[in-house]
């Protein structure tokens, strides 16, 4: 229930928005606003600043001002391009009758209807921490000193069942919740790739190999554990995108619930979009030959498959059996499709940017698939 | 994007899956079992937008200050899952996929006795069979009539393989495995076609030339075409 005037309208936003709260004021510099946001809205001054602020990335700044300005209808918009999608639906069929297109347009649908389940929950996931549970229960959860909070997040990834779909915003909601960043990131790596569901999979996929499951595991904690500890010796917090300061105060629980859950949807469900179209064209482009080139080169196969797993973007439940069917590579090179999967791939470039902000994940995602790489041929080289 | 149409983008999402999870679409996409997650994800998409639209309107105040809570434009890229599976409804993984992926036949945890079938052939599956031809040599299916249903692939030299694909997770990871067919097989054979196919074991093998996988062979001794099954993946090997 909505109680107060105008706060209402500004808090509600806060836990959404990627604009600068309290805390960073010096990041509100009024030459970035566009001409729409800058109108003087009653009770900016509450919470959040105006949407649009550098915090905000580029996607977000520029978009409010020109749609304000021309007076652009967004659901009329909507409306005509449903209507001109619908007329000219003979041609776009037609264009995409081709073998390649056909298998593109499926793998595409195929990549949205199997993680929109999942994303939805972590929506809903992350929406229910951002809400009901109080910031206090993670202070007391979690060490205080950040060295020791990291390794306790990463075993914590044990508990999220589901595909890393999930864990972005559940990761986004922690770090809004004041979880320390190192904290919280060494949650994200490590959640997709140590849940219960994700070894199980990797064991029937690996019958006659079950040191496999111990190497995944131990391999995946590593690598997050020590993006964690990284993240705390050399991170800075203006990389991140600033999360929202206050939130949810002076508005019922279950609007900002179903705000958090509309946010999230619409943000990461945008760059999900993204990455599958990215994920549909290489499954689409990518000859299986130049695998086969790649196989009988010990490290050259490690990197090939290490690639392999970025390029192709498969849910964490799955590309156990992926790795399983790559069978002309060695077991190195798989765990190594195993480990750097889950952590970083197209799909999830695409969502990490959108959450924490580019300038994050242009630095994260490189050193986590440096990372993962290495500590996956140690320890395959180990284990295996 | 405003608040109006976001939640008629969410509606318009949750409808679509909702669509795709109570009729056969979705078993083009991805695996039976994942039907509860998409009809729940569909349900919680339009609660979304019921919700977003029933508190935007109880908010007080005029309109105007909510332009800057607008989300951003990738936003609208959302539009095009739902435009994909309405409008075009791309058809589930067939020959094109097949030929490009080498066959991902494994090794079967057993050979369980196959029944008898007094009246008439035996039915398997495509992977059942190629599992049993390649690494049972063929023991269980000696001096018996077969049938097995699979559709049809040519390899870059023309030479006719019976397919069937089989999925983990989702479309994106399916994989094939291949029967080479050999024996008295139609003039015209078209990718794609599904066929039931009568036949023979036969220890003739070939190596698959995408990924050098093994490909038994079956001598065909009738072949009918038939409709494409209700769910076109193979979901017993490797469940």
């Amino acid at each position: 229930m909505a109680t107060t005037k105008p706060a209402p309208r500004e808090t509600g936003e806060t836990p959404g928005e990627e604009t600068p709260g309290n805390e960073t004021p010096r990041n509100e510099t009024p030459g970035n606003e566009t001409p729409g946001n800058t109108k003087p809205a009653p009770g900016n001054g509450l919470g959040a600043g105006p949407g649009g602020g550098p915090g905000a990335g580029p996607e977000d700044g520029p978009e409010d001002g020109p749609e304000d300005g021309r007076h652009l209808n967004p659901p009329l918009l909507l409306t005509l391009l449903l209507l001109t999608a619908v007329m000219l639906q003979d041609p776009v069929r037609a264009a995409l009758s081709a073998p390649v297109m056909q298998s593109w347009t499926t793998v595409f649908v195929a990549v949205m209807v199997q993680a929109l389940p999942f994303l939805v929950l972590g929506v809903l996931l992350s929406a229910a921490i951002a809400v009901f549970v109080p910031p206090s229960f993670f202070a007391r959860a979690l060490p205080k000193r950040p060295a020791l909070a990291v390794p306790v997040a990463g075993a914590a990834g044990a508990v999220l069942p589901g595909c890393e779909c999930a864990s972005v915003p559940v990761a986004g909601a922690l770090v809004r919740r004041g979880v320390t960043p190192a904290a919280a990131l060494a949650f994200l790596l490590s959640a997709p790739a140590i849940n219960p569901i994700v070894l199980t999979a990797t064991a029937v996929a690996f019958p006659g190999e079950p040191t496999m499951v111990l190497a995944r595991f131990v391999a995946s904690l590593l690598v997050a554990c020590a993006m964690g500890w990284l993240w705390h010796r050399l991170g800075r917090m203006d990389w991140l995108r600033p999360p929202a300061g206050t939130s949810y105060e002076g508005q019922s629980r279950a609007a900002a619930f179903w705000g958090s859950v509309r946010h999230d949807v619409m943000h990461a469900g945008g760059f999900l979009v993204v990455g599958a179209m990215a994920a549909a064209t290489l499954k689409a482009v990518v000859p299986a030959e130049w695998l086969r080139a790649a196989a009988g080169n010990p490290v050259l196969s490690v990197l090939a498959l290490a690639a392999l797993a970025v390029l192709l973007s498969i849910c964490s439940e799955a590309d156990a059996f992926v790795a399983a069917s790559l069978t002309q590579f060695s077991l190195t090179a798989r765990l190594t499709f195993l480990v750097v999967g889950p952590m970083i791939d197209l799909k999830l470039f695409a969502m990490q940017a959108g959450t924490f902000g580019r300038a994050f994940a242009l630095r994260f995602a490189p050193a986590t698939f440096a990372l993962a790489v290495v500590v996956s041929a140690l320890t395959g080289t180990v284990l295996l | 994007m405003n608040r109006v149409a976001q939640s008629a983008l969410l509606f318009l999402l949750g409808a679509t899956l909702l669509h795709a999870g109570t009729t056969d679409l979705y078993l083009r996409y991805v695996k039976a079992g994942l039907r509860p997650l998409v009809l729940l994800a569909g349900v919680v998409l339009i609660a979304t937008a019921a919700a977003t639209l029933w508190y935007d309107h109880r908010r007080p105040g005029p309109p105007q200050p909510e332009h800057h809570h607008n989300e951003p434009r990738i936003s609208w890229l959302l539009a095009l899952p739902v435009l994909a599976l309405i409008l075009v409804a791309p058809p589930a993984l067939g020959s094109y996929s097949a030929s490009h992926t080498g066959t991902a036949l494994t090794k079967p945890f057993g050979f369980p006795d196959l029944p008898d079938s007094p009246d008439g052939p035996l039915r398997l599956g495509v992977a059942d069979y190629a599992g049993r031809a390649v690494y049972d040599d063929g023991r269980s299916l000696r001096d018996r009539e077969l049938q097995i249903t699979g559709f049809v692939t040519l390899d870059r030299s023309g030479a006719p393989y019976l397919v069937r694909m089989g999925l983990n997770c989702c479309a994106a990871d399916a994989q094939p495995v291949k029967i080479a067919l050999t024996g008295s097989l139609p003039p015209v054979l078209a990718p794609d076609t599904w066929l039931e196919i009568t036949g023979r074991y036969t220890p003739r093998r070939t190596k698959d030339p995408v990924n050098d996988g093994p490909i038994p062979y079956l001598e065909v001794t009738r072949a009918k075409p038939v409709p494409a099954p209700h769910d076109p993946y193979d979901e017993t090997w490797n469940a």
